[in-house]
């Protein structure tokens, strides 16, 4: 069974309601994430900043459904994600959620084509419709002719590319994005954030970036949220 | 996920370490091939020991002979003394031949004789060779060929026997021998009330008696036999062999005859012992039991290819469990492989995970790893097991060659042995396959995605 719906989603792609998450480290507790309460809107594109180890990719972990929180409740899509079982979790990351890296995180040995098919084999998409599937993501972040090459022949923004196509392939409703920009040059990342700003207006996916740019992100982001110590600073 | 997606992706996780899942398969073949050349040894020699023993003709035999000649020699008179059995003679021989599924009922022929061969002469037995026997395995590798029909007149003779007459056997094939022997004849009514003639007459008066004749007969000789006489499957001490439609006609004496006049039985000849060949082994027992109610005594091999069936599952079982100790040892480097597998893409399995993979999809993605190692394995192990059989049976026909003794098959890979032992490859990797694959599958894909 899915997640218990808890809460309306009317327009909300997430709702995060006094989350935390923990970690035990010897006898020190970490608060990774501290009672964050945080609302994103359907078709929002939401920059969330901070400094390292402030706690915005474990809370974006959490949002994508990597990763359960200690206590409070993640409603996604109206689907609570803290209540789901591992398999309806990879559910919700295959359907739902799409997920790009700072370390881009394609599988070498695959062609780009192959790489952009993974998340349409795990949903058992037709194979006659994979093709069209891919095709169309790939020509979306315009890597249409680069298809039959693998990762290690593209640049690194090429690569951050075709991981972008990887995470649209099977259409989800919220995107995100931890520190895309963060192994490129400023040129290219500024070229990734257009992109994505592309498809939040184009497709109207929810779009999350996890970024410590602030002056990216306050050029591209509709809404900034800074965390600190693992709290919302502000929203 | 589904099954074409799984094995594509196996596929190429095993075609990406190639070398080292190479190796693991290579183990894996290696154990199956250890244990399907040791079965195989196992089967091919009690399929060679069955089809000898069949071919022998001594499982689907049943020895009958007179009651009261079931006494051990030396051995304690029997406390109670069986009910006097019917003579074994020529009427009691056609009952047992008309009886259901009886192939043929014959004597055992065996009587004295000289043999007069250029100039010289030569005592030694002679032994009756029904024509069943032809196809028995004794004569294998025989010199010359076996009698052209069951009534020609025509010698088969022991190599020791053939060495005595010429120092180069081979060249007594083709000649003429003459063979003399006692005939018996049966006594005129006038000789037998006088009851003075030869062997006599029974204390009550009744005509049990015959008189013998010296005869001579001419054979030529077609082979020359190496099978021991005196050994399993032998001829019973004979080392001239005629067929046993010729032996018959001949009328000789045998030993048994004088035992005949002094229990003062029947005048009609009698028979030492009778062999009844059935249809098949199966129907042994049946034929036995009837024979037995009869009044004769039986005897049959039944018993002895029991305790034969019980050594060779023994003898499987211990070349089982030394070519199984191979596959453990296969068994341990597929773990490891895995297990490695595990270390060096954890990172992939954290972005698969990432992407949707649920952890049945990660375990599934193992064990067909795990599985196509297996098959690849088993059917490679097979046919290097088949082909290592094969090299044995090879070895062993040049030295049975080099002995003069013929090629034999020590090795055989029934289709059960060969579908058996890649479905066994298969289970044993997948068996072998769990713990990495549960291990892999519980990967926290944070966790796994932040590791370098």
């Amino acid at each position: 069974m899915m997640g218990a719906i808890s809460t309306a989603s009317d327009g909300f792609a997430i709702r995060a309601e006094r989350v935390s998450r923990h970690f035990q480290m010897g006898e020190t507790l970490i608060r990774a994430v501290d009672e964050v309460t945080l609302s994103i809107r359907k078709g929002e594109f939401v920059g969330l900043l901070g400094s390292s180890g402030s706690g915005k990719s474990t809370l974006l972990n959490l949002m994508a459904g990597l990763d359960r929180p200690t206590s409070g409740t993640m409603i996604a899509e109206g689907r609570n994600l803290a209540e789901m079982n591992s398999r309806e979790l990879a559910r919700y990351r295959n359907q739902t959620a799409g997920i790009v890296f700072q370390a881009f995180n394609l599988l070498p040995r695959m062609t780009l084509e192959e790489n952009v098919e993974l998340p349409l084999r795990l949903a058992e998409v037709d194979r006659g419709e994979r093709a069209g599937r891919v095709r169309e993501a790939l020509e979306r972040v315009h890597l249409g002719k680069r298809s039959a090459h693998r990762p290690g022949e593209l640049s690194g923004g090429e690569q951050q590319r075709a991981a972008i196509a990887r995470a649209l392939v099977n259409r989800p409703t919220i995107l995100f994005a931890d520190e895309p920009t963060g192994n490129l040059d400023s040129a290219t990342g500024e070229e990734i954030l257009n992109l994505l700003r592309e498809i939040n207006q184009t497709l109207a996916t929810t779009i999350v970036l996890v970024t410590h740019e602030q002056p990216l992100a306050e050029r591209f982001a509709g809404r900034i949220a800074f965390m600190k110590d693992g709290k919302l600073a502000a929203a | 996920m589904k099954v074409r997606d799984l094995t594509e992706l196996a596929a190429r996780n095993l075609r990406e370490a190639v070398l080292r899942n190479t190796l693991t398969t290579l183990g894996i073949g290696v154990g199956i091939a250890s244990l399907v050349a040791m079965l195989s040894l196992g089967v091919g020699l009690q399929r060679l020991a069955a089809q000898r023993l069949e071919r022998s003709g001594l499982f689907n035999a049943i020895f009958v002979r007179p009651n009261s000649n079931f006494r051990r020699f030396g051995g304690p008179p029997n406390p109670a003394p069986p009910e006097k059995s019917p003579p074994l003679d020529l009427k009691a021989r056609q009952t047992m031949a008309r009886l259901a599924n009886v192939l043929q009922v014959y004597p055992q022929i065996r009587f004295l004789t000289e043999i007069r061969y250029a100039g010289n002469s030569y005592p030694t037995a002679v032994a009756g060779i029904p024509e069943s026997d032809r196809a028995s395995g004794a004569f294998d590798g025989m010199e010359g060929r076996f009698f052209s029909s069951p009534t020609a007149d025509e010698a088969i003779l022991q190599i020791g026997f053939a060495q005595r007459l010429a120092r180069q056997p081979a060249t007594l094939i083709g000649k003429q021998m003459t063979v003399r022997y006692a005939k018996r004849e049966p006594l005129t009514a006038a000789e037998s009330k006088k009851g003075s003639v030869n062997e006599g007459s029974s204390p009550s008066g009744a005509a049990a008696g015959f008189s013998i004749v010296l005869q001579e007969t001419h054979l030529q000789i077609v082979g020359i036999v190496k099978t021991d006489p005196e050994g399993f499957g032998g001829f019973g001490e004979g080392q001239l062999l005629v067929p046993l439609d010729v032996a018959e006609a001949l009328h000789a004496t045998q030993v048994t005859d004088l035992r005949q006049v002094l229990q003062g039985a029947s005048p009609q000849p009698t028979y030492a012992a009778l062999t009844v060949r059935v249809t098949s082994p199966t129907q042994v027992p049946d034929v036995e039991a009837t024979i037995k109610k009869m009044g004769f005594s039986t005897f049959s091999l039944l018993d002895t290819t029991r305790n034969l069936r019980l050594f060779f599952t023994v003898f499987d079982l211990l070349l089982g469990i030394f070519g199984g100790l191979a596959l453990v040892v296969a068994t341990l480097g597929i773990v490891n492989t895995l297990v490695m597998a595990i270390l060096e893409r954890r990172r992939e399995i954290g972005v698969l995970k990432a992407l949707g993979a649920a952890d049945r999809d990660i375990r599934q993605l193992f064990f067909w790893e795990a599985g196509v190692m297996g098959l690849l394995g088993g059917v490679f192990g097979t046919g290097l097991g088949w082909a290592i059989g094969r090299a044995l049976t090879f070895g062993t026909d040049i030295y049975l060659r080099r002995r003069d003794l013929p090629a034999v098959s020590v090795s055989f890979v029934p289709w059960w042995l060969a579908l058996g032992a890649v479905v066994f490859a298969v289970g044993v990797s997948l068996l072998a396959g769990i713990y990495p694959a549960t291990r892999a599958a519980r990967l926290d894909p944070v966790e796994a995605l932040r590791y370098e």
